[in-house]
């Protein structure tokens, strides 16, 4: 079993997500088979790997989109408590952790994942207001920010179906900001847009990580996972093939694997 | 050339046929037409109407506030809850609301009576019960109706909105009441938004049904009285088609109006 290792500079960091030898299975197909990661505070995760070696399942692990078989999830130190269910995958046992928990987490998706009754400011304070609990003003003043931040401050009052698809990914990535999470969450962010759009995601997503914020970011754009982390996995068929800081993962990785995907991907 | 010619002479015959009909109609308003019943009627008219309204709006209303748990469950719910529904719904479609309206008039109408026959107390107690007014039984058909119908209606549209959408509310930490006030019902509703005005608009003609269970709806005081005192058919059903069809422009222009208000992209 593999474990996380950290870069050297953030060892004394609390640790923000800690995950503990994660296992999923669909039916007979065991997609994560003993995954580990730990994030500390002010680190960038990457998690690379080609389409089905389960980095998108690992993530969506994280916060109970996806209910794991086995292993064990810690968010700032809280462990999700954990009951088997009939199905056979590991629920959260008490809802009220899972929700506090979730809140910590700020979740950006493929397809965005706007809500499309709700314009693009309402998207952003939704919620702040209704599951945080934050006065309405508050919330639009904290929103408004993060607009003019993403640069959509004049679109506030658009609705979603009316944005470019790099726009509303924007719009996505303040949404999840609004609630202050402790970690971002990304979820191939750029995969569902035209090339000329993921440039201004991209650069939204590094803004973020100058700003030292934590984050896990599940990604196809190697170039990128290569600049901006300070810690690359590399998945294959649901085990950590290769891990450690970008320059080693990139430019001398040990497993041949991993030197293939890499170099097939021009990072 | 000749193609103009048989043009030409195409739009003076509707021409002339539109200006017949017209001048047919305004003839037959004006001379022959006798309006002199309204005075006598019009304060039963008042009534019917009232009624009409009465029962269309409430059955709409208390019908969506069953039809949306009878989506939802069809959708999230247990088996069991899945399966009494999709019964429920599948029965109730399956029948004419004439047949549903006198089986629970005729039906459960008798039955009070019958249950007071046999037990005195009940016949005390209840007696409201037993004097029940044909309205309330009409109200709980077309309710019954509406629920089967829109349950079915709210079923896909719960089942229509994306997935992504409902994940992204719980991934923010919403808890289940929360995903579905927030995201989940509202999203459907404004996706069957153009599906429900029209059946409301539906509910609105199947209310004249209630005249046969002796309700004084509109077309009841129309149908049951006015024509039948007066030997007049044409006037008063002229009016009453007048009246619906202003009550269904209201309905599809206020549908219309609250649709603007989220603009979609479809």
């Amino acid at each position: 079993m593999q474990h996380a290792a950290v870069k050297v500079d953030d060892l004394n960091r609390p640790v923000a997500v800690q995950v503990t030898d994660l296992h999923k299975r669909f039916g007979e197909l065991e997609v994560l088979k003993g995954v580990s990661l730990t994030a500390r505070e002010g680190s960038v995760v990457s998690m690379i790997g080609a389409s089905g070696s389960g980095k998108s399942t690992f993530l969506r692990c994280i916060n109970f989109l996806e209910m794991p078989t086995q292993g064990q999830i810690e968010v700032t130190g809280e462990k999700v408590a954990l009951t088997r269910h009939k199905d056979g995958d590991l629920h959260p046992s008490d809802r009220k952790q899972l929700e506090r928990i979730r809140t910590r987490l700020g979740m950006v998706f493929q397809s965005f994942n706007l809500w499309q009754h709700m314009t693009v400011l309402q998207n952003v304070i939704e919620a702040p207001v209704h599951v945080l609990g934050v006065p309405k003003a508050e919330a639009i003043e904290r929103a408004e920010k993060l607009l003019h931040k993403v640069g959509l401050f004049e679109k506030r009052d658009q609705y979603p179906a009316f944005l470019s698809g790099g726009q509303q990914q924007r719009a996505a990535i303040a949404r999840a900001l609004c609630m202050e999470p402790k970690v971002m969450l990304f979820d191939e962010p750029t995969s569902a847009l035209d090339p000329e759009l993921v440039g201004e995601v991209l650069k939204v997503i590094r803004d973020l990580a100058d700003e030292g914020r934590t984050m896990i970011l599940v990604t196809h754009e190697m170039k990128f996972a290569r600049s901006v982390s300070s810690h690359v996995i590399y998945l294959y068929k649901g085990v950590i093939e290769e891990e450690g800081p970008p320059s080693q993962v990139f430019g001398a990785p040990v497993s041949d694997r991993c030197r293939q995907f890499v170099s097939s991907a021009h990072a | 050339m000749s193609f103009d010619i048989f043009k030409f002479i195409v739009k003076g015959l509707v021409i002339l046929i539109l200006v017949a009909i017209l001048t047919g109609v305004i003839y037959w308003l004006l001379r022959v037409s006798q309006w002199s019943w309204m005075a006598t009627y019009y304060p039963l008219l008042i009534k019917g109407l009232w009624l009409t309204l009465l029962l269309w709006i409430f059955s709409c209303a208390l019908g969506m506030v069953f039809a949306v748990p009878i989506g939802l469950v069809q959708v999230t719910g247990p088996p069991w809850a899945a399966a009494l529904a999709k019964g429920f719904c599948t029965v109730i479609r399956g029948t004419p609301l004439l047949l549903q309206l006198w089986l629970i008039y005729y039906g459960l109408g008798s039955l009070f009576p019958k249950i007071g026959a046999v037990f005195p107390e009940f016949h005390k107690d209840f007696m409201w019960l037993i004097r029940l007014d044909a309205f309330w039984y009409a109200l709980l058909a077309f309710t019954i109706s509406f629920a089967g119908y829109e349950g079915e209606i709210m079923r896909g549209a719960f089942l229509g909105v994306p997935r992504g959408e409902l994940e992204a509310a719980r991934a923010f930490g919403m808890s289940p009441w929360k995903v579905l006030s927030r995201v989940w019902f509202p999203r459907a509703v404004r996706l069957v938004l153009p599906t429900l005005a029209g059946e409301v608009v539906l509910q609105l003609k199947s209310t004249p049904l209630a005249m046969t269970v002796t309700v004084m709806d509109l077309a009841g005081v129309v149908r049951n009285r006015i024509t039948q005192d007066t030997y007049i058919v044409y006037e008063p059903l002229m009016l009453l088609a007048v009246i619906y069809m202003c009550l269904t422009f209201v309905t599809v222009w206020a549908f219309s109006y609250i649709e603007k208000k989220v603009p979609q992209k479809r």
